[in-house]
């Protein structure tokens, strides 16, 4: 049995996973790394079309061209979110042409690809490094895959690829419109889902690049959200992905009322702290509780008739309303989550496109998430030393990725807006059962039932005594959660590891384990 | 073999269970539980379970249990009803009472917003107090099924004692009389503040359900509220006799949905055909010295209309509505609540008549205008019940 370590989150961490020696997390800004960056081979002029003209005639082609074979690290990305065809085609054909134990490393998983459970059992693929969402997860939980997953966050993922801890063989970016050169976007055409940001590192990095399309242009193809000059091969298919799911974030405003006491609550105390000022910058999220503190922002905004600066996005036709209408200056985005959000992307060019080297890359020269104000983002789990669990249920089954999550924590006012329990089931609890992020990077918890603030923000506590908000200890809340629920047992996992977490700066901070079903 | 069942099942079910039971005569007890929390609360669901039979003496039993996160309380609740429906055990099955279902409630509190809250959805009580509504309704009536009936009683009963309700006050609609009285011992000793009697007509209904009160707490007057809802034109016309039928009647409500139709007329959104019903109750009450309360508005996405709704009953003389969302609560609270020149003039007479009382003077006066005791007795409530509004804000935001 590999030897395990106590990394200082106090979790315990094997000292090899998949076969590499792991680094435990030392504290947050305590790893330094040394080094130099992950270099692709250099490529020449010489051995690529000078008419530009890189396409062959089936991804099939492609992929053999780019030498697919035994064991490679495939990349794919989850633009299209729950619409992706590309991803379930390559292995498809993987599984075709006999490649086996490759490791599939997508920018997310979505319930689409519950469909690559059948080449996890019959050993095309080895692992995912990559979100394991719903099915995937559950899969992978009771022990399934064969190597251990990796989860990183979406900066973590650039970083991961920067500093060459994965090198990607293969990369397919699947886009909704590219010229045969493969210069690609993702603003315009049939399956239109706004930028290609997920994608940056691996067209940077990647030793082959393919790009798949259904919409060629004639060359140029602008905007250049993915420049050609990184691309090997451009292939026409059908269809990339399905419309109506690529956009289907959530993007209605929560109509559950005690979510929008949350949202309300939340709001106002954004509001009494002094952080909803002009010129301020906040993270929108997706779900529709943070999209409701987004209303309740503008409304703020336009009753003072002061301005945002810019709002951090997931973008949607809410923050596009604000931007059009002049009550925020700029929209930085990752991903649009309707079609409104693709459409100004397109038009208006305060409705800037980004990526997580931008944003989110903590190898990097700084980045744009710690310098937004405040950020709003949700938890399965929460405990009383303010860790914070995204990816795991309490029963212990893996069930999310991690997405932007722990990037944004670096924000200057993070808040977890959670229900004090979902069903029966405690949210905040005395120890999470995976921890994704650590208590010092998450001020404010707010509950229907009130909210706590991390003690080390006395700051925040001062200027709460001026107001009536309803301040709570995070242990006080603990504790009315456990007298309306009872105190849960804790889900018995076996020894075996079947998934590592990773910190934004790559070291381990936590693992899941294979959950005991005796 | 005779099954038990009690509660609901189901993809959209959640935070209830469904339990079906049946009881033999050998084999001690099998117990099936398939829960979505089994790894957390799995063994204390069994335990409940195995408490429940020892507690009524059943020695072999088969109980299925399908539960989507029910808290302990509508266990017990579906546990209880699917024991009694298979044998005849008459003892309630009671899980400690929380000390928030001690408070009580006064006779000239706030009425302006009551929630109704259909009884036997376990789901929406949880955190029915935390939206600022007056009063929440656990309702036995008319949004509970037939066939519902009897398990909802349970519920009721249930969460009446475990539901922190913050500082609305505990209100139940039983059902029409007769049928209502059987749902009494359900409630009357379990903490409820007040019980809403449906489609009222007469005032021996509200005889007839405070002998009732007054038997299953053995006392000689009921200490338990009254607000009877008229909801037909023999109430209407009966609507004084009811109103001082009993010095526990509080309030009076109308229920303009069934009315309507009794007098074979539409329910508009003006309202014109319910116009002297709303002022009979309106007048019963007033002259009965107890609080005229307005229907519900059934359209919860249109919040304008409702304000405007709301604005007019008040101006009838209405003194609040009930609410069928959580979110009319706030508008309704909105606009039956004191405005600031209101307040500012009740303050100023307040102010006057602590003078006159420092002064030892019989009469109270600002400037040379003499202020008349009614006025100075509305004025002394009002504020009274701002001061009440205020610590209540914040007792429930800390």
């Amino acid at each position: 049995m590999v030897k395990e370590v106590r990394n200082a989150v106090g979790r315990y961490i094997p000292e090899e996973i998949n076969g590499k020696s792991v680094v435990p997390f030392q504290g947050v800004g305590k790893f330094r790394p040394t080094g130099r960056k992950f270099a692709p081979r250099i490529a020449t002029c010489a051995d690529y079309p000078n008419d530009g003209n890189k396409l062959v005639a089936s991804l099939k082609e492609a992929l053999v061209k780019a030498g697919l074979k035994d064991g490679m690290t495939i990349s794919t990305h989850h633009h299209f979110r729950n619409g992706d065809l590309i991803a379930n085609m390559v292995f498809d054909i993987a599984h075709d042409l006999g490649v086996r134990d490759l490791v599939w490393f997508p920018s997310a998983s979505f319930p689409c690809h519950a469909h690559l459970i059948s080449y996890l059992k019959d050993g095309t693929i080895n692992r995912i490094e990559g979100s394991m969402n719903g099915p995937l997860g559950r899969f992978a939980s009771e022990g399934g895959m064969k190597g251990v997953g990796v989860l990183r966050s979406h900066g973590g993922r650039y970083q991961a690829v920067q500093d060459g801890e994965v090198e990607i063989d293969i990369a397919i970016i699947a886009a909704p419109t590219a010229d045969a050169f493969g210069n690609a976007t993702g603003d315009r055409g049939p399956a239109a889902c706004g930028l290609l940001g997920f994608a940056l590192a691996d067209s940077q990095y990647a030793d082959k690049v393919i790009v798949v399309t259904d919409n060629l242009v004639p060359f140029p193809c602008i905007p250049w959200q993915i420049h050609g000059n990184y691309v090997d091969y451009t292939v026409v298919v059908d269809q990339v992905g399905i419309p109506e799911k690529i956009v289907s974030g959530t993007t209605q405003i929560t109509k559950s009322p005690d979510r929008l006491l949350i949202a309300e609550l939340t709001a106002r105390f954004c509001d009494e702290v002094g952080i909803v000022k002009d010129g301020f910058s906040y993270q929108a999220g997706a779900g529709g509780t943070a999209l409701s503190i987004g209303i309740y922002f503008e409304k703020i905004l336009r009753e003072r008739d002061i301005k945002a600066r810019f709002i951090r996005a997931g973008s949607n036709q809410y923050p596009v309303q604000m931007l059009e209408e002049g009550v925020v200056d700029y929209i930085l985005d990752g991903q649009t989550f309707d079609l409104e959000g693709v459409r100004s992307m397109r038009e208006n060019n305060n409705h800037v496109n980004t990526s997580p080297f931008t944003s989110y890359n903590y190898h990097g020269k700084g980045n744009f998430a710690s310098m937004v104000d405040v950020v709003i983002l949700g938890a399965t789990e929460v405990d009383v030393n303010f860790n914070a669990n995204v990816v795991t249920h309490s029963d212990g089954v893996l069930l999310h990725g991690i997405g932007g999550w722990q990037n944004c924590l670096f924000a200057k006012c993070t808040i977890l807006p959670v229900p004090l329990f979902r069903d029966r089931v405690p949210v905040i609890v005395d120890e999470v059962t995976t921890l994704c992020g650590p208590g010092e990077l998450i001020d404010v918890i707010v509950t229907e039932r009130g909210l706590a603030v991390n003690p080390s923000r006395t700051d925040l506590l001062e200027k709460l005594k001026e107001t009536d908000l309803p301040v709570r200890t995070i242990e006080e809340l603990k504790e009315e959660a456990e007298q309306i629920c009872g105190k849960p047992a804790k889900p018995t996992f076996t020894d075996d590891v079947i998934a590592a977490i990773k910190w934004v700066d790559g070291t381990v901070i936590d693992v899941v384990r294979k959950v005991d079903r005796r | 073999m005779n099954a038990g069942i009690a509660g609901n099942r189901g993809d959209s079910v959640r935070s209830d269970c469904y339990v079906k039971c049946t009881i033999g005569s050998v084999g001690g007890w099998e117990i099936e539980v398939e829960s979505k929390v089994e790894a957390m609360y799995g063994a204390s669901i069994r335990n409940l379970a195995e408490q429940i039979l020892s507690y009524y003496e059943i020695e072999h039993a088969h109980m299925v249990i399908e539960d989507k996160g029910a808290l302990p309380f509508v266990l017990a609740a579906r546990l209880e009803c699917a024991i009694k429906k298979v044998t005849a055990v008459e003892k309630p099955f009671l899980l400690p009472l929380i000390n928030e279902s001690l408070q009580r409630s006064t006779v000239d509190r706030y009425r302006r917003s009551r929630l109704y809250l259909p009884g036997n959805n376990p789901k929406i009580m949880l955190n029915a107090g935390l939206h600022g509504a007056d009063g929440i309704i656990l309702d036995l009536e008319d949004s509970v099924a037939p066939q519902k009936k009897f398990e909802a009683r349970f519920l009721v009963r249930n969460a009446l004692r475990h539901v922190n309700f913050g500082e609305a006050e505990r209100m139940v609609r039983i059902n029409q009389i007769p049928e209502g009285l059987d749902d009494l011992p359900y409630v009357i000793p379990y903490g409820v503040d007040l019980v809403l009697i449906p489609k009222c007509e007469n005032a021996d209904q509200i005889v007839q359900v405070n002998e009732s009160i007054c038997e299953l707490l053995q006392v000689k007057e009921s200490p338990i509220f009254l607000m009877p809802i008229i909801e037909s034109a023999k109430g209407i016309l009966n609507a004084y006799d009811i109103a001082s039928a009993a010095t526990n009647i509080v309030a009076i409500a109308i229920g303009l949905e069934d009315y309507s139709a009794d007098i074979g007329a539409q329910r508009t959104v003006e309202g014109k055909e319910s116009f002297y019903a709303r002022s009979v109750v309106v007048n019963a009450s007033r002259a009965a010295g107890i609080q005229p309360i307005d229907s519900v508005f059934s359209d919860v996405a249109k919040v304008g209309q409702l304000r405007k709704t709301a604005l007019e009953s008040r101006g009838l003389g209405f003194v609040g509505m009930g609410c069928i969302h959580p979110r009319q609560i706030g508008v309704i609270n909105e606009c039956y609540s004191p405005t600031v020149e209101e307040l500012e003039r009740a303050q100023k007479i307040v102010d006057a008549y602590n003078i006159a009382l420092e002064k030892g003077e019989g009469v109270v006066s600002i400037g040379s205008k003499m202020i008349d005791p009614p006025i100075v007795k509305r004025a002394l409530n009002v504020i009274r019940n701002a001061d009440v509004l205020s610590k209540n804000r914040r007792n429930n935001h800390g």
